[in-house]
């Protein structure tokens, strides 16, 4: 499988396999949500385009783009506060597949006994869970992952990466956007830097020295 | 006994109230769009039962089993082709469009149908009646208006929370971006809303047009006690408008009891003394 070739923002262009984690780091303001919201079809590029699967998908709508298999988990959870934790997640069930409700709820195991609760009673970090949840059961090829991290303390982050190998598992690809640079190094194969929209840094983990990955985050490239 | 005659009218003519108030609460509470053209749309209603009636040579309660679902596809394509056009656009314009159709469908009545009213041919409808006790009796009419808003209101409130497009109704109406992204089809989804909210303005202008005569002006009047029975009940709250429609219903019920000429006017005094004491109504905005 071959996802994108995009070129919005400012000459960003990239490509996501099956079975891969590709990350996104970058500051605040560096374009990094614009980048998955295009992806997920709620934003038009104004030049550029989104083939997945062989297929051009850049004017395809945002549901129509859930169908083929690509599942957005938004910046700031976007629940529906006034349906049940339940009812959050069968909005989300779209392609049928391996995922259902009951295997959310083995990867979560405390939604059991709260199925029923309104999605706004939830803590930021279950909230969290409910939004990956909602994704996994349009059963996606790819899944956006964006700023997890946001606004939650370090283990419960830590705990929602930690779900993460059991969905590449079944061959499912990740893109994910972090500010939280640790956190996004240590499940990704492959990480790009962007900075005001333009790739700075690319390269896997393993081979990117933290001085360099600093430079970049923060634009020091020139200094460096 | 005059006085429980007329609380019992009062509560049989809000079922009335009621089934009309439910289509303009669930574009608001959904949509967030305020139709303007809501009592119009219920006039048009009524003169497409006449011709029903009158054409198809079939009673007034099987006249609604057509005109509904005519109705249902027109809110389907007017959602889609005009209100959501306009709602794309900003929430105030689709109160100017709204109010364009408004004048658009009150003129077009008076062009095609012209200024005379009529009333809807009710038969042995209009006339039979419960005899409760000598003093009381209950139309079979308006016992049957009164028991299709109900079954009106229960069954959408049953729909919205069990059916899965009632998930999703409501999914869209919290959030229509993170609907999107759940694979909601939002202008579908938005569209089978007003679809319903139509199907049940054609079941209130035939009630209407078997209570009373109507013309092609008399929707803007009526939109009045829709919009009184809405604010009454709590903006966006299905029960809330069931009571809402009730309690404006009774008001007028018991003013008319005081001094005929009071009816109308006590139920605007109600409605000015929820909307000054309890703005949210009497049953607080959930959504839909």
């Amino acid at each position: 499988m071959r996802y994108g070739q995009l070129q919005a923002l400012t000459d960003v262009s990239l490509t996501l396999a099956a079975g891969e984690t590709v990350a996104m780091i970058g500051a605040n303001g560096a374009g990094k949500s614009t980048l998955l919201r295009t992806l997920a079809g709620l934003h038009r590029p104004a030049t550029g385009s989104i083939w997945f699967d062989g297929r051009e998908i850049t004017s395809l709508a945002a549901h129509s783009r859930v169908a083929l298999g690509i599942a957005l988990v938004p910046e700031g959870r976007r629940l529906f506060h006034s349906l049940s934790l339940e009812e959050n997640l069968l909005v989300g069930a779209r392609r049928s597949g391996r995922w259902t409700v009951g295997r959310v709820i083995e990867l979560f195991p405390w939604m059991a006994a709260r199925r029923r609760q309104p999605a706004i009673q939830l803590s930021g970090g279950e909230q969290q869970a409910v939004a990956i949840g909602r994704a996994l059961l349009s059963n996606p090829r790819v899944l956006l992952l964006d700023e997890l991290s946001l606004g939650l303390a370090p283990a419960v982050v830590r705990s929602l990466y930690d779900v993460l190998p059991q969905l590449l598992a079944e061959g499912m690809a990740i893109l994910l956007v972090e500010q939280d640079v640790t956190q996004a190094l240590r499940v990704s194969d492959l990480a790009h830097c962007l900075l005001e929209g333009r790739i700075t840094l690319s390269g896997r983990p393993a081979d990117l020295a933290p001085a360099q990955v600093e430079a970049a985050y923060f634009g020091l490239a020139a200094r460096a | 006994m005059a006085w429980v005659n007329a609380v019992i009218q009062g509560i049989l003519l809000g079922g009335l109230y009621a089934l009309f108030a439910c289509g303009l609460s669930l574009l608001f509470g959904v949509m967030r769009v305020v139709n303007l053209a809501h009592g119009d749309f219920a006039v048009l209603a009524a003169y497409l039962a006449l011709a029903v009636i009158t054409g198809l040579h079939l009673p007034l309660l099987w006249s609604a089993l057509v005109v509904a679902p005519l109705f249902a596809v027109v809110g389907y394509a007017v959602q889609r082709v005009i209100i959501q056009r306009s709602l794309d656009v900003s929430p105030l314009t689709t109160l100017l469009v709204t109010f364009g159709l408004s004048v658009v469908l009150q003129n077009a009545m008076l062009e095609s149908f012209s200024a005379d009213s009529h009333s809807l041919p009710s038969g042995a409808l209009a006339s039979g009646s419960f005899q409760l006790t000598r003093q009381l009796s209950i139309g079979h009419f308006s016992l049957i208006v009164f028991v299709a808003a109900v079954v009106v209101i229960v069954g959408l409130q049953l729909f919205l929370s069990r059916a899965p497009m009632g998930r999703q109704i409501r999914a869209a109406a919290d959030d229509p971006e993170a609907a999107a992204i759940a694979g909601a089809d939002v202008r579908h989804v938005f569209a089978v809303a007003a679809a319903i909210a139509f199907a049940t303005v054609a079941l209130a202008g035939i009630a209407f047009g078997g209570y009373s005569s109507f013309d092609p002006g008399a929707g803007p009047q009526r939109l009045i006690f829709a919009f009184e029975a809405v604010v009454i009940g709590g903006v966006g709250s299905l029960w809330g408008t069931l009571l809402g429609g009730i309690i404006l219903g009774v008001s007028q019920a018991l003013g008319a009891q005081v001094d005929s000429g009071f009816g109308v006017l006590a139920g605007h005094l109600v409605f000015l003394a929820v909307l000054a004491l309890r703005p949210t109504g009497l049953i607080p905005a959930r959504v839909t």
